[in-house]
Protein backbone atom coordinates (compact mmCIF):
# COMPACT_ATOMS: atom_id res chain seq x y z
CA UNK A 1 0.00 0.00 0.00
CA UNK A 2 1.32 3.32 -1.27
CA UNK A 3 1.03 6.24 1.44
CA UNK A 4 -1.19 7.81 -1.38
CA UNK A 5 -3.62 4.80 -1.14
CA UNK A 6 -3.84 4.68 2.36
CA UNK A 7 -4.76 8.68 2.58
CA UNK A 8 -7.27 7.91 -0.49
CA UNK A 9 -8.91 5.13 1.50
CA UNK A 10 -8.88 7.01 4.68
CA UNK A 11 -10.65 9.89 2.61
CA UNK A 12 -13.13 7.95 1.29
CA UNK A 13 -13.61 5.85 4.99
CA UNK A 14 -14.10 9.65 6.60
CA UNK A 15 -16.92 10.98 3.62
CA UNK A 16 -18.78 7.68 4.35
CA UNK A 17 -18.80 8.35 7.69
CA UNK A 18 -19.79 11.84 8.00
CA UNK A 19 -22.63 10.86 5.13
CA UNK A 20 -23.85 8.18 7.85
CA UNK A 21 -23.36 10.22 10.48
CA UNK A 22 -25.63 12.81 9.16
CA UNK A 23 -28.23 10.76 7.55
CA UNK A 24 -29.78 10.28 11.19
CA UNK A 25 -32.59 12.17 12.71
CA UNK A 26 -36.19 11.47 13.69
CA UNK A 27 -39.24 13.23 12.30
CA UNK A 28 -40.85 13.60 15.95
CA UNK A 29 -38.31 15.19 18.00
CA UNK A 30 -36.71 14.25 20.78
CA UNK A 31 -36.41 14.19 24.72
CA UNK A 32 -33.33 13.66 26.70
CA UNK A 33 -34.36 11.56 30.42
CA UNK A 34 -31.97 10.59 33.06
CA UNK A 35 -31.76 9.48 36.38
CA UNK A 36 -32.48 6.30 38.83
CA UNK A 37 -32.38 3.16 37.67
CA UNK A 38 -35.31 1.83 39.42
CA UNK A 39 -37.58 4.32 37.54
CA UNK A 40 -35.33 3.59 34.27
CA UNK A 41 -36.96 0.80 32.69
CA UNK A 42 -40.67 2.35 32.84
CA UNK A 43 -39.74 5.47 31.39
CA UNK A 44 -37.60 3.19 28.71
CA UNK A 45 -40.88 1.06 28.09
CA UNK A 46 -42.77 4.24 27.42
CA UNK A 47 -40.10 5.42 24.93
CA UNK A 48 -40.73 2.23 22.93
CA UNK A 49 -44.43 2.46 22.26
CA UNK A 50 -44.03 6.21 22.05
CA UNK A 51 -41.60 6.10 19.20
CA UNK A 52 -43.53 3.21 17.59
CA UNK A 53 -46.78 5.56 17.71
CA UNK A 54 -45.18 9.36 17.18
CA UNK A 55 -41.64 8.74 15.48
CA UNK A 56 -40.17 10.64 18.57
CA UNK A 57 -36.53 9.65 19.97
CA UNK A 58 -36.15 8.88 23.82
CA UNK A 59 -32.96 8.85 25.19
CA UNK A 60 -33.44 7.09 29.09
CA UNK A 61 -30.11 7.30 30.81
CA UNK A 62 -29.35 5.25 34.07
CA UNK A 63 -26.85 7.76 36.21
CA UNK A 64 -29.09 7.23 39.75
CA UNK A 65 -31.60 9.63 40.91
CA UNK A 66 -29.38 11.88 42.28
CA UNK A 67 -27.01 11.85 39.29
CA UNK A 68 -29.80 12.30 36.97
CA UNK A 69 -30.69 15.29 39.31
CA UNK A 70 -27.38 16.76 38.95
CA UNK A 71 -27.92 16.79 35.06
CA UNK A 72 -31.17 18.21 35.55
CA UNK A 73 -30.62 21.21 37.51
CA UNK A 74 -27.96 21.98 34.71
CA UNK A 75 -30.20 22.25 32.67
CA UNK A 76 -28.63 19.12 30.06
CA UNK A 77 -31.85 16.46 30.44
CA UNK A 78 -35.30 17.36 29.31
CA UNK A 79 -36.98 14.53 32.26
CA UNK A 80 -35.38 13.25 35.97
CA UNK A 81 -36.42 9.59 36.45
CA UNK A 82 -36.13 9.95 40.58
CA UNK A 83 -37.03 7.15 43.14
CA UNK A 84 -37.23 9.75 45.93
CA UNK A 85 -38.59 13.35 46.19
CA UNK A 86 -36.08 15.95 44.67
CA UNK A 87 -34.24 17.20 48.33
CA UNK A 88 -33.13 20.52 49.15
CA UNK A 89 -29.87 21.05 47.77
CA UNK A 90 -30.90 19.51 44.14
CA UNK A 91 -33.90 22.13 44.85
CA UNK A 92 -31.35 24.69 45.50
CA UNK A 93 -29.12 24.27 42.33
CA UNK A 94 -32.45 23.99 40.61
CA UNK A 95 -33.13 27.32 41.35
CA UNK A 96 -29.61 28.82 40.81
CA UNK A 97 -29.79 27.57 37.06
CA UNK A 98 -33.06 28.68 36.76
CA UNK A 99 -34.39 25.35 36.16
CA UNK A 100 -38.39 25.03 36.79
CA UNK A 101 -39.79 21.69 37.24
CA UNK A 102 -42.90 19.91 37.38
CA UNK A 103 -43.23 16.66 39.20
CA UNK A 104 -45.31 14.08 38.30
CA UNK A 105 -45.80 10.23 40.40
CA UNK A 106 -45.27 7.75 37.34
CA UNK A 107 -45.76 4.48 39.06
CA UNK A 108 -45.26 2.55 42.74
CA UNK A 109 -42.74 0.82 43.91
CA UNK A 110 -43.00 -1.61 47.38
CA UNK A 111 -39.83 -2.39 48.74
CA UNK A 112 -39.33 -5.55 49.29
CA UNK A 113 -37.34 -6.91 52.18
CA UNK A 114 -36.46 -10.49 50.99
CA UNK A 115 -35.03 -13.89 52.90
CA UNK A 116 -33.67 -17.35 50.98
CA UNK A 117 -36.45 -19.42 50.66
CA UNK A 118 -34.72 -21.50 52.99
CA UNK A 119 -35.78 -19.29 55.63
CA UNK A 120 -38.47 -21.13 57.12
CA UNK A 121 -39.05 -18.87 61.04
CA UNK A 122 -39.65 -15.66 59.22
CA UNK A 123 -42.55 -14.39 57.64
CA UNK A 124 -43.40 -11.09 59.26
CA UNK A 125 -40.87 -7.72 60.87
CA UNK A 126 -41.95 -4.85 63.02
CA UNK A 127 -40.47 -1.25 61.86
CA UNK A 128 -38.83 -1.77 65.21
CA UNK A 129 -37.12 -4.88 64.16
CA UNK A 130 -35.83 -3.90 60.96
CA UNK A 131 -34.80 -0.55 62.40
CA UNK A 132 -33.09 -2.61 65.32
CA UNK A 133 -30.70 -4.73 62.29
CA UNK A 134 -30.28 -2.16 59.98
CA UNK A 135 -29.18 1.12 62.32
CA UNK A 136 -26.08 2.64 62.50
CA UNK A 137 -24.33 0.50 64.68
CA UNK A 138 -26.26 -2.29 65.15
CA UNK A 139 -24.39 -5.34 66.15
CA UNK A 140 -27.53 -8.25 65.38
CA UNK A 141 -25.34 -10.90 63.79
CA UNK A 142 -27.72 -13.31 64.77
CA UNK A 143 -31.45 -14.10 64.19
CA UNK A 144 -31.97 -14.94 67.48
CA UNK A 145 -30.54 -11.28 68.60
CA UNK A 146 -33.79 -10.00 66.22
CA UNK A 147 -36.49 -11.78 67.40
CA UNK A 148 -35.79 -14.05 70.59
CA UNK A 149 -38.22 -16.95 69.08
CA UNK A 150 -36.02 -17.09 65.92
CA UNK A 151 -32.82 -19.75 65.86
CA UNK A 152 -29.70 -18.62 66.21
CA UNK A 153 -28.95 -18.41 62.74
CA UNK A 154 -26.06 -16.09 61.34
CA UNK A 155 -27.68 -12.88 59.85
CA UNK A 156 -25.85 -11.79 56.69
CA UNK A 157 -27.18 -8.28 55.02
CA UNK A 158 -27.40 -7.30 51.76
CA UNK A 159 -27.99 -4.21 50.26
CA UNK A 160 -27.94 -1.26 47.50
CA UNK A 161 -25.19 1.01 47.77
CA UNK A 162 -25.49 4.73 49.22
CA UNK A 163 -25.97 6.57 45.75
CA UNK A 164 -29.00 4.40 45.66
CA UNK A 165 -32.41 5.97 45.80
CA UNK A 166 -33.61 3.00 47.17
CA UNK A 167 -31.12 3.34 49.96
CA UNK A 168 -32.17 6.97 51.06
CA UNK A 169 -35.48 5.54 51.11
CA UNK A 170 -35.15 2.91 52.84
CA UNK A 171 -33.02 4.30 55.44
CA UNK A 172 -35.47 7.52 55.97
CA UNK A 173 -38.32 5.19 56.48
CA UNK A 174 -36.73 2.38 58.67
CA UNK A 175 -33.80 4.14 60.60
CA UNK A 176 -35.47 7.94 60.35
CA UNK A 177 -32.83 9.51 58.62
CA UNK A 178 -31.96 9.21 54.80
CA UNK A 179 -28.59 7.82 54.12
CA UNK A 180 -28.37 6.43 58.38
CA UNK A 181 -27.30 2.85 57.72
CA UNK A 182 -25.28 0.80 59.36
CA UNK A 183 -22.33 -0.13 57.12
CA UNK A 184 -21.24 -3.70 57.36
CA UNK A 185 -23.12 -4.67 54.73
CA UNK A 186 -22.46 -6.29 51.54
CA UNK A 187 -23.57 -3.28 49.39
CA UNK A 188 -23.92 -3.54 45.06
CA UNK A 189 -26.03 -1.10 42.91
CA UNK A 190 -26.28 -4.24 41.04
CA UNK A 191 -29.66 -5.72 42.24
CA UNK A 192 -29.12 -9.31 40.49
CA UNK A 193 -25.90 -9.14 43.31
CA UNK A 194 -28.68 -8.82 45.82
CA UNK A 195 -30.34 -11.24 44.53
CA UNK A 196 -27.69 -13.92 44.37
CA UNK A 197 -26.21 -13.14 47.76
CA UNK A 198 -29.99 -13.43 49.62
CA UNK A 199 -30.46 -16.71 47.48
CA UNK A 200 -27.56 -18.22 48.48
CA UNK A 201 -27.13 -17.30 52.38
CA UNK A 202 -29.46 -19.95 54.61
CA UNK A 203 -29.73 -16.32 57.20
CA UNK A 204 -29.47 -13.70 54.39
CA UNK A 205 -31.64 -10.40 53.92
CA UNK A 206 -31.83 -7.65 51.34
CA UNK A 207 -34.26 -5.21 50.51
CA UNK A 208 -34.48 -4.04 47.01
CA UNK A 209 -37.22 -2.58 44.24
CA UNK A 210 -40.69 -5.24 44.44
CA UNK A 211 -39.92 -6.41 40.83
CA UNK A 212 -36.71 -7.75 40.94
CA UNK A 213 -38.59 -9.87 44.00
CA UNK A 214 -41.53 -10.29 40.81
CA UNK A 215 -38.48 -11.68 38.84
CA UNK A 216 -37.37 -14.08 41.27
CA UNK A 217 -39.74 -15.00 43.56
CA UNK A 218 -39.50 -18.70 42.92
CA UNK A 219 -35.82 -18.56 45.06
CA UNK A 220 -36.96 -15.72 47.66
CA UNK A 221 -39.16 -15.03 49.81
CA UNK A 222 -40.36 -11.68 50.93
CA UNK A 223 -40.80 -10.47 54.39
CA UNK A 224 -44.58 -9.23 55.66
CA UNK A 225 -43.89 -5.57 57.17
CA UNK A 226 -45.62 -4.88 60.38
CA UNK A 227 -45.59 -0.56 60.12
CA UNK A 228 -47.62 -0.41 63.11
CA UNK A 229 -51.13 -1.37 61.92
CA UNK A 230 -50.53 -5.80 61.32
CA UNK A 231 -48.56 -7.64 59.08
CA UNK A 232 -48.77 -6.52 55.66
CA UNK A 233 -47.65 -8.58 52.32
CA UNK A 234 -45.94 -6.80 49.52
CA UNK A 235 -48.03 -6.33 46.51
CA UNK A 236 -49.44 -4.50 43.38
CA UNK A 237 -52.70 -3.81 45.98
CA UNK A 238 -51.00 -3.12 48.97
CA UNK A 239 -49.14 -0.46 47.01
CA UNK A 240 -51.36 1.22 45.51
CA UNK A 241 -54.24 1.52 48.15
CA UNK A 242 -51.58 2.72 50.70
CA UNK A 243 -51.67 -0.20 53.02
CA UNK A 244 -48.21 -1.49 52.74
CA UNK A 245 -46.56 0.85 55.42
CA UNK A 246 -44.00 2.13 55.34
CA UNK A 247 -41.97 0.50 52.97
CA UNK A 248 -44.46 1.74 49.44
CA UNK A 249 -43.31 4.55 47.88
CA UNK A 250 -43.89 6.61 45.16
CA UNK A 251 -42.42 6.90 41.10
CA UNK A 252 -41.53 9.87 40.04
CA UNK A 253 -40.76 11.99 37.21
CA UNK A 254 -39.31 15.93 37.04
CA UNK A 255 -39.61 17.61 33.64
CA UNK A 256 -38.75 21.13 33.21
CA UNK A 257 -41.07 23.65 32.76
CA UNK A 258 -39.14 24.83 29.79
CA UNK A 259 -38.88 21.57 27.71
CA UNK A 260 -42.32 21.26 28.42
CA UNK A 261 -42.72 24.04 25.64
CA UNK A 262 -41.63 21.61 23.12
CA UNK A 263 -44.44 19.17 22.24
CA UNK A 264 -42.78 16.44 22.07
CA UNK A 265 -41.85 16.52 25.79
CA UNK A 266 -45.21 17.16 26.57
CA UNK A 267 -46.96 14.70 24.77
CA UNK A 268 -44.44 12.09 25.75
CA UNK A 269 -45.50 12.50 29.56
CA UNK A 270 -48.92 12.54 28.21
CA UNK A 271 -48.54 9.23 27.11
CA UNK A 272 -46.45 7.73 29.65
CA UNK A 273 -49.65 8.81 32.22
CA UNK A 274 -52.59 8.18 29.53
CA UNK A 275 -50.93 4.37 28.40
CA UNK A 276 -50.25 3.71 32.57
CA UNK A 277 -51.31 0.52 32.68
CA UNK A 278 -49.91 -1.29 29.98
CA UNK A 279 -46.41 0.57 29.99
CA UNK A 280 -46.46 -0.87 34.11
CA UNK A 281 -47.74 -4.32 32.96
CA UNK A 282 -44.48 -4.36 29.99
CA UNK A 283 -42.01 -3.14 32.16
CA UNK A 284 -43.52 -4.90 35.89
CA UNK A 285 -44.52 -1.79 37.55
CA UNK A 286 -47.17 -1.45 40.10
CA UNK A 287 -49.35 1.12 38.22
CA UNK A 288 -51.09 3.91 39.45
CA UNK A 289 -54.96 3.64 39.82
CA UNK A 290 -57.53 5.63 38.40
CA UNK A 291 -56.90 8.59 40.78
CA UNK A 292 -53.26 9.02 40.98
CA UNK A 293 -53.15 9.06 37.27
CA UNK A 294 -56.05 11.82 36.74
CA UNK A 295 -54.06 13.91 39.87
CA UNK A 296 -51.03 13.87 37.81
CA UNK A 297 -52.56 14.77 34.42
CA UNK A 298 -54.58 17.75 36.22
CA UNK A 299 -50.88 18.89 37.04
CA UNK A 300 -49.53 18.71 33.96
CA UNK A 301 -52.49 20.40 32.65
CA UNK A 302 -51.34 23.39 35.09
CA UNK A 303 -48.36 23.88 33.37
CA UNK A 304 -49.07 23.29 29.88
CA UNK B 1 17.44 -34.17 42.70
CA UNK B 2 18.47 -34.89 39.72
CA UNK B 3 19.12 -32.17 37.20
CA UNK B 4 16.50 -34.20 34.46
CA UNK B 5 14.30 -34.32 37.34
CA UNK B 6 14.66 -30.71 37.80
CA UNK B 7 14.50 -30.12 33.91
CA UNK B 8 11.45 -32.00 33.85
CA UNK B 9 9.50 -29.78 35.98
CA UNK B 10 10.73 -26.97 35.05
CA UNK B 11 8.80 -28.26 31.34
CA UNK B 12 5.32 -28.68 34.21
CA UNK B 13 5.54 -25.46 35.61
CA UNK B 14 5.26 -23.91 32.30
CA UNK B 15 2.66 -26.01 31.06
CA UNK B 16 0.46 -25.64 33.87
CA UNK B 17 1.22 -21.76 33.56
CA UNK B 18 0.06 -22.13 29.69
CA UNK B 19 -2.85 -24.44 30.72
CA UNK B 20 -4.32 -21.41 33.29
CA UNK B 21 -3.84 -19.00 30.92
CA UNK B 22 -4.83 -21.07 28.03
CA UNK B 23 -7.72 -23.11 30.06
CA UNK B 24 -9.46 -19.54 31.80
CA UNK B 25 -9.83 -18.37 27.69
CA UNK B 26 -11.30 -21.77 26.84
CA UNK B 27 -13.64 -21.60 29.64
CA UNK B 28 -14.84 -18.37 29.54
CA UNK B 29 -15.00 -18.40 24.99
CA UNK B 30 -16.78 -21.62 25.70
CA UNK B 31 -19.66 -20.44 28.10
CA UNK B 32 -20.19 -17.86 26.56
CA UNK B 33 -20.60 -19.35 22.98
CA UNK B 34 -22.98 -21.78 24.51
CA UNK B 35 -25.12 -18.93 26.60
CA UNK B 36 -25.40 -16.38 23.30
CA UNK B 37 -25.89 -18.64 20.62
CA UNK B 38 -29.46 -19.38 21.09
CA UNK B 39 -29.67 -15.03 21.02
CA UNK B 40 -27.67 -14.94 18.18
CA UNK B 41 -30.61 -13.80 15.71
CA UNK B 42 -31.10 -11.53 12.94
CA UNK B 43 -33.30 -9.75 15.43
CA UNK B 44 -29.98 -8.42 17.51
CA UNK B 45 -28.71 -6.88 14.73
CA UNK B 46 -31.84 -5.03 13.50
CA UNK B 47 -33.93 -3.83 16.25
CA UNK B 48 -33.43 -1.25 19.07
CA UNK B 49 -33.16 -2.56 22.83
CA UNK B 50 -36.22 -3.17 24.84
CA UNK B 51 -37.71 -3.52 28.30
CA UNK B 52 -38.79 -7.10 26.82
CA UNK B 53 -36.31 -9.10 26.64
CA UNK B 54 -37.96 -10.94 23.79
CA UNK B 55 -37.75 -8.25 21.56
CA UNK B 56 -34.47 -6.78 22.63
CA UNK B 57 -31.57 -5.93 20.31
CA UNK B 58 -28.70 -4.38 19.88
CA UNK B 59 -28.58 -2.37 16.48
CA UNK B 60 -27.86 1.07 18.38
CA UNK B 61 -24.90 -0.18 20.19
CA UNK B 62 -23.62 -2.61 17.08
CA UNK B 63 -23.61 0.56 14.71
CA UNK B 64 -22.26 3.36 17.64
CA UNK B 65 -19.35 0.60 18.32
CA UNK B 66 -18.61 0.62 14.41
CA UNK B 67 -18.47 4.31 14.31
CA UNK B 68 -16.49 4.77 17.26
CA UNK B 69 -13.88 2.35 15.72
CA UNK B 70 -13.83 4.15 12.41
CA UNK B 71 -13.62 7.65 13.76
CA UNK B 72 -10.73 6.09 16.28
CA UNK B 73 -9.09 5.04 12.98
CA UNK B 74 -9.58 8.33 11.11
CA UNK B 75 -8.23 10.60 14.12
CA UNK B 76 -6.06 8.38 16.55
CA UNK B 77 -3.97 7.11 13.54
CA UNK B 78 -2.73 9.76 11.63
CA UNK B 79 -2.39 12.27 14.90
CA UNK B 80 -0.17 9.31 16.21
CA UNK B 81 1.98 8.66 13.44
CA UNK B 82 2.80 11.86 13.01
CA UNK B 83 3.99 12.49 16.66
CA UNK B 84 5.67 9.00 16.16
CA UNK B 85 7.30 10.79 12.74
CA UNK B 86 8.44 13.83 14.54
CA UNK B 87 9.74 11.87 17.89
CA UNK B 88 11.95 9.17 15.37
CA UNK B 89 13.26 11.68 12.32
CA UNK B 90 12.99 14.69 13.50
CA UNK B 91 13.23 15.57 17.29
CA UNK B 92 16.74 16.15 18.79
CA UNK B 93 17.23 14.19 21.83
CA UNK B 94 19.66 16.21 23.41
CA UNK B 95 16.77 18.40 23.93
CA UNK B 96 15.32 18.61 27.54
CA UNK B 97 11.52 19.27 26.05
CA UNK B 98 11.71 16.45 23.73
CA UNK B 99 13.02 13.78 26.24
CA UNK B 100 10.07 15.62 29.04
CA UNK B 101 7.71 14.86 26.02
CA UNK B 102 8.91 11.04 25.67
CA UNK B 103 8.52 10.45 29.33
CA UNK B 104 5.02 11.85 29.45
CA UNK B 105 4.27 9.44 26.52
CA UNK B 106 5.07 6.41 28.17
CA UNK B 107 3.47 7.18 31.29
CA UNK B 108 0.37 8.25 29.54
CA UNK B 109 -0.25 4.63 28.15
CA UNK B 110 -0.35 3.36 31.59
CA UNK B 111 -3.34 5.76 32.60
CA UNK B 112 -5.95 3.64 33.74
CA UNK B 113 -8.72 4.28 31.68
CA UNK B 114 -11.31 5.54 33.83
CA UNK B 115 -9.13 8.48 34.50
CA UNK B 116 -9.96 9.48 30.39
CA UNK B 117 -13.55 9.51 31.10
CA UNK B 118 -12.83 11.65 33.42
CA UNK B 119 -10.79 14.24 31.58
CA UNK B 120 -13.41 13.93 29.00
CA UNK B 121 -16.25 14.87 31.14
CA UNK B 122 -14.39 17.62 32.22
CA UNK B 123 -13.25 18.96 29.11
CA UNK B 124 -14.46 17.41 25.87
CA UNK B 125 -18.37 16.86 27.62
CA UNK B 126 -18.36 20.15 29.72
CA UNK B 127 -15.70 22.58 29.99
CA UNK B 128 -14.25 23.93 26.99
CA UNK B 129 -14.93 21.36 24.32
CA UNK B 130 -18.53 21.14 25.56
CA UNK B 131 -19.77 18.99 22.87
CA UNK B 132 -22.06 17.29 24.93
CA UNK B 133 -23.20 13.42 25.97
CA UNK B 134 -22.73 12.41 21.88
CA UNK B 135 -21.11 10.04 20.34
CA UNK B 136 -17.88 12.41 19.02
CA UNK B 137 -16.90 13.05 22.55
CA UNK B 138 -16.98 9.11 23.14
CA UNK B 139 -14.49 8.93 20.12
CA UNK B 140 -12.42 11.84 20.96
CA UNK B 141 -11.96 10.02 24.95
CA UNK B 142 -11.30 6.83 23.23
CA UNK B 143 -8.85 8.48 20.56
CA UNK B 144 -6.85 10.34 23.70
CA UNK B 145 -6.27 6.53 25.34
CA UNK B 146 -5.34 5.34 22.70
CA UNK B 147 -3.04 7.64 21.50
CA UNK B 148 0.58 7.11 23.31
CA UNK B 149 -0.02 3.37 22.16
CA UNK B 150 -0.17 3.86 19.01
CA UNK B 151 2.71 6.53 19.08
CA UNK B 152 4.92 3.85 20.81
CA UNK B 153 4.22 0.91 18.26
CA UNK B 154 4.81 3.63 15.22
CA UNK B 155 8.20 4.55 16.75
CA UNK B 156 9.11 1.10 17.42
CA UNK B 157 7.79 0.97 13.75
CA UNK B 158 9.62 3.54 12.38
CA UNK B 159 12.83 2.67 13.93
CA UNK B 160 13.24 -1.00 12.78
CA UNK B 161 13.78 0.69 9.02
CA UNK B 162 17.40 0.58 8.44
CA UNK B 163 19.39 4.00 8.40
CA UNK B 164 21.28 2.60 5.71
CA UNK B 165 17.31 3.16 3.75
CA UNK B 166 17.46 6.87 4.73
CA UNK B 167 21.39 7.40 3.90
CA UNK B 168 20.38 6.19 0.51
CA UNK B 169 17.98 8.70 -0.15
CA UNK B 170 19.89 11.59 0.69
CA UNK B 171 23.14 10.39 -1.32
CA UNK B 172 20.62 10.36 -4.45
CA UNK B 173 19.76 14.36 -3.51
CA UNK B 174 16.29 13.02 -1.29
CA UNK B 175 15.15 15.85 1.11
CA UNK B 176 13.78 14.95 4.76
CA UNK B 177 10.11 14.73 3.84
CA UNK B 178 10.65 12.99 0.45
CA UNK B 179 12.73 10.38 2.55
CA UNK B 180 10.56 10.00 5.38
CA UNK B 181 6.77 10.06 2.67
CA UNK B 182 8.65 7.81 0.42
CA UNK B 183 11.06 5.51 1.67
CA UNK B 184 10.72 5.08 5.64
CA UNK B 185 6.50 5.85 6.10
CA UNK B 186 5.91 2.85 3.45
CA UNK B 187 8.56 0.90 4.75
CA UNK B 188 7.25 0.71 8.16
CA UNK B 189 3.33 0.72 7.51
CA UNK B 190 2.88 -2.73 8.08
CA UNK B 191 4.12 -1.92 11.76
CA UNK B 192 2.73 0.67 12.25
CA UNK B 193 -1.13 -1.22 11.08
CA UNK B 194 -0.15 -3.62 13.37
CA UNK B 195 0.11 -1.90 16.17
CA UNK B 196 -2.84 0.66 15.58
CA UNK B 197 -5.56 -1.73 14.90
CA UNK B 198 -4.34 -3.80 18.61
CA UNK B 199 -4.98 -0.59 20.18
CA UNK B 200 -7.84 0.34 18.13
CA UNK B 201 -9.75 -3.03 19.18
CA UNK B 202 -8.90 -2.30 22.84
CA UNK B 203 -10.27 0.54 22.86
CA UNK B 204 -13.29 -0.79 21.37
CA UNK B 205 -13.90 -3.38 23.87
CA UNK B 206 -13.73 -0.04 26.63
CA UNK B 207 -16.36 0.54 29.21
CA UNK B 208 -15.32 2.45 31.71
CA UNK B 209 -14.54 6.00 29.67
CA UNK B 210 -17.97 5.53 27.80
CA UNK B 211 -19.95 4.64 31.09
CA UNK B 212 -18.70 8.15 32.66
CA UNK B 213 -19.83 10.37 29.99
CA UNK B 214 -23.00 8.97 29.50
CA UNK B 215 -23.45 6.08 27.49
CA UNK B 216 -25.25 4.04 29.85
CA UNK B 217 -28.78 4.76 28.40
CA UNK B 218 -31.25 3.65 26.31
CA UNK B 219 -30.97 4.81 22.95
CA UNK B 220 -33.62 3.40 20.17
CA UNK B 221 -32.21 5.14 17.30
CA UNK B 222 -29.46 4.76 15.08
CA UNK B 223 -26.11 6.76 16.16
CA UNK B 224 -25.12 10.16 14.36
CA UNK B 225 -21.75 11.23 15.44
CA UNK B 226 -23.66 14.65 17.22
CA UNK B 227 -26.25 12.25 19.05
CA UNK B 228 -26.57 10.48 22.29
CA UNK B 229 -25.21 7.16 21.08
CA UNK B 230 -24.44 3.96 23.50
CA UNK B 231 -22.11 1.47 22.63
CA UNK B 232 -22.00 -2.51 22.63
CA UNK B 233 -19.57 -2.69 25.81
CA UNK B 234 -21.72 -0.51 27.60
CA UNK B 235 -25.27 -2.67 26.11
CA UNK B 236 -23.69 -5.76 27.54
CA UNK B 237 -23.29 -4.23 30.92
CA UNK B 238 -27.40 -3.23 31.08
CA UNK B 239 -28.39 -6.26 29.98
CA UNK B 240 -26.55 -8.07 32.75
CA UNK B 241 -27.86 -5.99 35.62
CA UNK B 242 -31.38 -6.40 34.67
CA UNK B 243 -34.01 -8.76 36.87
CA UNK B 244 -35.11 -11.13 33.37
CA UNK B 245 -32.88 -13.98 33.32
CA UNK B 246 -33.63 -13.85 29.00
CA UNK B 247 -31.04 -10.25 29.48
CA UNK B 248 -28.28 -12.69 30.43
CA UNK B 249 -28.49 -14.66 27.00
CA UNK B 250 -28.74 -11.94 24.88
CA UNK B 251 -26.01 -9.91 26.93
CA UNK B 252 -23.82 -13.32 26.08
CA UNK B 253 -25.16 -12.75 22.32
CA UNK B 254 -23.57 -9.44 22.38
CA UNK B 255 -20.39 -10.27 24.25
CA UNK B 256 -20.42 -12.70 20.69
CA UNK B 257 -20.94 -10.26 18.95
CA UNK B 258 -18.27 -7.79 20.27
CA UNK B 259 -15.46 -10.68 20.25
CA UNK B 260 -16.86 -10.89 16.06
CA UNK B 261 -15.84 -7.31 15.79
CA UNK B 262 -12.42 -7.49 17.91
CA UNK B 263 -11.42 -10.72 16.58
CA UNK B 264 -11.81 -9.34 12.57
CA UNK B 265 -9.85 -6.38 13.57
CA UNK B 266 -7.03 -8.57 14.69
CA UNK B 267 -7.39 -10.36 11.64
CA UNK B 268 -6.73 -7.22 9.67
CA UNK B 269 -3.74 -6.27 11.40
CA UNK B 270 -2.67 -9.99 11.02
CA UNK B 271 -3.39 -9.79 7.13
CA UNK B 272 -1.79 -6.18 6.81
CA UNK B 273 1.52 -7.81 8.78
CA UNK B 274 2.31 -10.56 6.67
CA UNK B 275 1.01 -9.14 2.59
CA UNK B 276 3.05 -5.71 3.68
CA UNK B 277 6.18 -7.27 5.72
CA UNK B 278 9.76 -6.39 4.45
CA UNK B 279 13.02 -7.99 4.73
CA UNK B 280 16.38 -6.34 4.39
Amino acid sequence: MTLRTALAAGAIAAATLVAAGCGGGSDGGSVTADGSSTVGPYVTAAAESFRDENGADVTVGISGTGGGFERFCRGETDISNASRPIDEDEVAICKENGVEYVELQVANDALTVVVSSANDWATCLTVDELNAIWKPGSTASSWSQVRASFPDEPLELFGPGTDSGTFDYFTEVINGDGGASRTDYQASEDDNVLVQGVKGTEGGMGYFGFSYYEENQAELKALEIDGGSGCVAPSVEAAQGGEYVPLARPLFVYASTEALGRSEVESFLRYMLEHETEIAERAQFVPLNQAQIDENLAKLDDVT
Amino acid sequence: MSRRTKSRLFVAAMMLCLGVSFGTLAWLLVTTLIDGIPALSQQLFIDPPSTVAEEAGARPAILATVYLAALLLLMAVPVGVLTAIYLEEYARKERWYNRLLELNIQNLAAVPSIVYGILGLAFVVRGPVSVGRVLLAGAIILTLLVLPTVIIASREAIRAVPGSIRQGGYALGATKWQVVSRQVLPASIPGIATGSILALSRAVGETAPLLLIGALQYVAFDPTILGAFTALPVQIYTWVKLPDPAFQTLAAAGIIVLLAIVLSMNAIAIFLRNRYRQTW
